[in-house]
């Protein structure tokens, strides 16, 4: 317990040269900042739940709007994103450069395809007069308008984060391409990783509360 | 005085104090783009401590309109203007950023022996969240006249007013990610930089309560973020979520609000508790009494103080099984808080007590946080809340809570820490008799409130019925002599910190990592990296007595 | 404790057949939710649907997540999460189930 060495990422960075990293703890401040998103989250699935509870015979009326489909194939595309993630990982660690950038660009392409789909979506559904405040969903009972409301909030606020992830694993894209992220220092694509995971987790998620209540 | 008692002292100037410029960047931009965890530290305590003055004259003018009945002195919007901004600014601006944000940003990395926070450069972003935060915050509540919603923001009120709530949600928005990454960049230190030996239980029990505020922090702000959030898209979209009209629910605003602002009290009062057994350690010299327990229950009171939430919402319209559910657990929270209060008492016990400015603060908690605990049971219970909910009894027991309990704190910590921060001293015979004042000013001030809300004065009016004349004036005498008390306080502080006499390295004979390096410390804190070997209270002289 | 981990200990990379197979299960158990979806087990579907979504999520947790190849410190960490979020549910739960 006690014979251990103060890590040298405690340096300041004003006046050190290039600090070793302390792999673990980044590895522990994404850790912890997933929590923060996570609960984040949890406010919706809450407030969802809720609402569910009080409206149940609406929300399942309402759920057989949403198009099934297309939360399907999003729901496979976002795993498949998730596997070449994993991959691009084990690749760099194994010293594949060129792989690992591979699959990483593949993830970034599902993660805007993803996007893609879900503006179809979307579009689909506004062109069908369901949006929060239309006149058709106000000739519905009024469990209708909350269920679409949580829909719009908590699948455009995933689509956010979505769209952060896909910014972020570009940057790191960028980084292995120029050498800054390498096989012996992998640790901020493996955060990077970290956070695109929980965007999948948090869709699991969402998929079956509004595509698959009928 | 005890001062002879101390060991003898190296005086001289500091040589590479963090106080001294290195690096590129020279006068105002070496503080303001240094990642240095005690130039944050410094930053974070110059705008919180302004905001608090501007807290303060809101408050001396939410007194002065109950000068007289009918309100006399402000129209009633002005009055409920000064109320929203009193509770925003001093709430998250404050309290909420509060002790972690300066002292915990000073002292974490120097009680643990490391040498920063684990990220640096994310603690400067978080500063600058923080300012940008508040920034967004204070003008936003200008743009579309006077505010009037109150600090809670609740619905229905909040998504009607056409004043500037959107912006001002957002910013609020803001400051709490700030506190968000605040509280990882602790949780990591504490997990990853502790020196050589310092085992979990030999950590000093600031760190502990930095700890659990830490673990609150990143776990319910994030609750509260979300819930901002659905108020600002609400006011854009014009989406029901929380509005009856659209079959939604404005309960559920406020167990949103609530899951995140009653363990937020928490975040206000955790580090307090910290550093109070800081304070008598050093200054009964002797060992903390029932260590572990104190550490421990600095984690079950953040457990705890996570499901006791709808104690908020008694007369909300929550269902009474809710109701029964919360007031037990408010019950159950109070364990914890007692078993500090009944081990820092015991610590003093055969201790030789040095009663310094710092210790004095301490006593004048134990007796203000007492009052204030012992009426938060009064509003725990079901059949008392429905009477007193919503009137001054309310008003006064979180004051006695927050502003008595962790505000005092924060006052004894800075007369704690304060020769370390500048090597300086402040006079300590002003600063003792100003306590004095202080506490006196308090009591005036607030206890009045207990007998005023108790007899049915409600909170958030511009006026009252002339029975309760007499006491209203004490309490407006009160919060002039806290006033005065508050102005010579400050100016002894920064005289002392600019002008005071040199100190050493350990004025007040502590124990903990601290005090072991010079005062000021220098941008690496430590000359050698140290190593812990005995638990943190470990006064050599207590062992020959 | 966590210090034992300071000094680097990682392992060697995990396979790829490990994720592939990860995936293929994800996929399948997608697949079998849109299908059970479409049989009425009245309440029970809900339930159904959200089981197979938490044993997704934690083979995405343990696996892909590498929790499962991790320090103690991080499963440590996804159980505060975990009751946290469930102490949210209920409590709330306590007045909305009543409130109906």
């Amino acid at each position: 317990m006690s014979e251990i060495s103060l890590p040298e990422s405690a340096k300041h960075t004003e006046h050190a040269g290039h600090p070793k990293k302390d792999v673990h703890g980044i590895k522990m401040g994404m850790w912890l900042f997933l929590m923060t998103e996570l609960l984040l989250f949890s406010g919706m699935f809450l407030l969802y739940s809720a609402y569910r509870y009080f409206y149940t015979k609406e929300f399942h009326e309402a759920a057989m709007y949403t198009h099934t489909l297309f939360g399907t194939v999003n729901t496979m595309v976002l795993l498949t994103s998730s596997l070449t993630m994993a991959l691009s990982i084990t690749a760099l660690e194994k010293g594949k450069k060129w792989l690992s950038v591979t699959f990483l660009s593949s993830t970034i392409a599902l993660g805007l395809g993803f996007l893609v789909i879900k503006y179809a979506e979307w579009s689909t559904e506004i062109h069908e007069g369901i949006y929060p405040g239309s006149p058709m969903l106000f000739r519905h009972p009024r469990g209708f308008e909350l269920f679409f409301a949580m829909y719009y909030l908590m699948t455009g606020l995933h689509g956010l984060h979505v769209l952060v992830g896909c910014g972020l694993l570009t940057v790191m894209l960028i980084f292995i391409v120029k050498g800054k992220i390498t096989q012996e220092d992998s640790v901020r694509l493996e955060a990077a990783g970290l956070y695109w995971h929980l965007i999948d987790i948090i869709w699991i998620f969402l998929f079956p509360l509004f595509y698959l209540v009928n | 005085m005890a001062d002879i008692a101390l060991p003898p002292q190296d005086i001289s100037v500091v040589e590479g104090s963090y106080l001294e410029n290195i690096g590129k960047h020279k006068g105002l931009a070496a503080w303001l783009l240094s990642t240095d965890h005690k130039r944050i530290g410094i930053m974070y305590t110059v705008m919180l401590f302004s905001f608090f003055s501007v807290g303060v004259v809101l408050g001396i003018l939410l007194r002065l309109e109950m000068i007289s009945p009918g309100g006399k002195l402000f129209p009633p919007e002005v009055y409920n203007a000064l109320f929203t901004l009193h509770g925003v600014i001093m709430i998250f601006l404050f309290v909420i950023p509060g002790i972690p944000v300066t002292l915990g940003n000073f002292f974490l990395p120097l009680q643990i022996g490391a040498k920063d926070v684990a990220f640096p450069r994310l603690n400067l972003f978080s500063f600058y969240l923080y300012v940008i935060g508040s920034a967004v915050i204070l003008t936003a509540l200008f743009v579309n006249g006077l505010p009037d919603t109150g600090w809670t923001f609740y619905v229905p009120y909040s998504l009607r007013t056409t004043t500037g709530v959107t912006v001002a949600v957002f910013g609020v928005f803001i400051v709490g990610f700030s506190s968000i990454l605040t509280g990882i960049n602790f949780l990591t230190t504490i997990h990853r930089l502790r020196a050589p030996g310092m085992t979990w239980f030999k950590m000093p029990l600031f760190v502990w309560a930095l700890y659990a505020t830490s673990w609150v922090q990143i776990i319910a702000t994030p609750v509260l973020a979300i819930t901002l959030l659905l108020i600002v898209i609400s006011r854009i979209f014009g989406i029901g979520i929380f509005s009856a009209a659209a079959g939604g629910d404005p309960v559920l605003y406020q167990h949103l609000f609530w899951i995140y602002s009653h363990p937020a009290v928490y975040i206000m009062i955790l580090p307090p508790m910290g550093i109070v057994s800081e304070i008598i350690a050093t200054f009964t010299r002797r060992t903390i009494f029932g260590y572990k327990a104190i550490a421990m229950s600095s984690l079950a009171i953040a457990f705890i103080g996570y499901l006791v939430w709808g104690h908020h919402m008694f007369v909300a319209g929550m269902s009474q099984q809710a109701d029964m559910i919360f007031s037990f657990l408010t019950f159950i929270v109070a364990i914890p808080s007692g078993i500090k209060v009944f081990n820092w008492v015991a610590s003093m016990y055969k201790g030789s007590i040095d009663p310094q400015p710092p210790f004095l603060f301490v006593m004048a908690f134990m007796v203000l946080f007492s009052i204030g605990g012992l009426s938060g049971l009064v509003l725990g219970s079901l059949a008392t809340d429905v009477h007193l909910t919503a009137t001054y009894f309310v008003v006064a027991h979180f004051h006695y809570i927050i502003f008595g309990g962790g505000v005092f704190i924060f006052f004894g910590a800075l007369h704690y820490w304060l020769p370390k921060m500048f090597g300086r001293m402040y006079n300590k015979k002003i600063a003792s008799w100003d306590i004095l004042v202080m506490f006196i000013g308090f009591n005036l001030l607030y206890f009045p409130m207990f007998i005023m809300g108790y007899e049915g004065m409600p909170r958030r009016y511009f006026t009252y019925l002339p029975q309760f004349e007499t006491l209203q004036h004490i309490s407006i005498v009160g919060s002039w002599i806290l006033v005065a008390g508050l102005i010579v306080m400050f100016v002894n502080l920064i005289h002392g910190a600019i002008k005071g006499p040199r100190v050493g390295p350990n004025p007040w004979g502590g124990t903990t990592l601290e005090w072991k390096t010079s005062s000021p410390p220098t941008h690496e804190n430590f000359e050698e990296e140290p190593v812990v070997i005995h638990e943190p209270y470990y006064h050599e002289e207590a062992l020959t007595r | 404790m966590e210090q034992q981990t300071l000094t680097e200990h990682k392992g060697a990379p995990t396979s790829y057949g490990i994720y592939v197979l990860i995936w293929l299960a994800l996929m399948a158990l997608t697949a079998i939710t849109a299908v059970v979806a479409g049989i009425n087990l009245a309440a029970f579907t809900l339930v159904i649907a959200l089981l197979i979504a938490l044993v997704k999520s934690s083979l995405v947790v343990n696996v892909f997540m590498h929790v499962k190849y991790e320090d103690k410190i991080f499963k440590i960490f996804v159980a505060i999460a975990g009751g946290v979020l469930s102490v949210i549910f209920l409590l709330t739960f306590a007045d909305v189930y009543f409130r109906r």
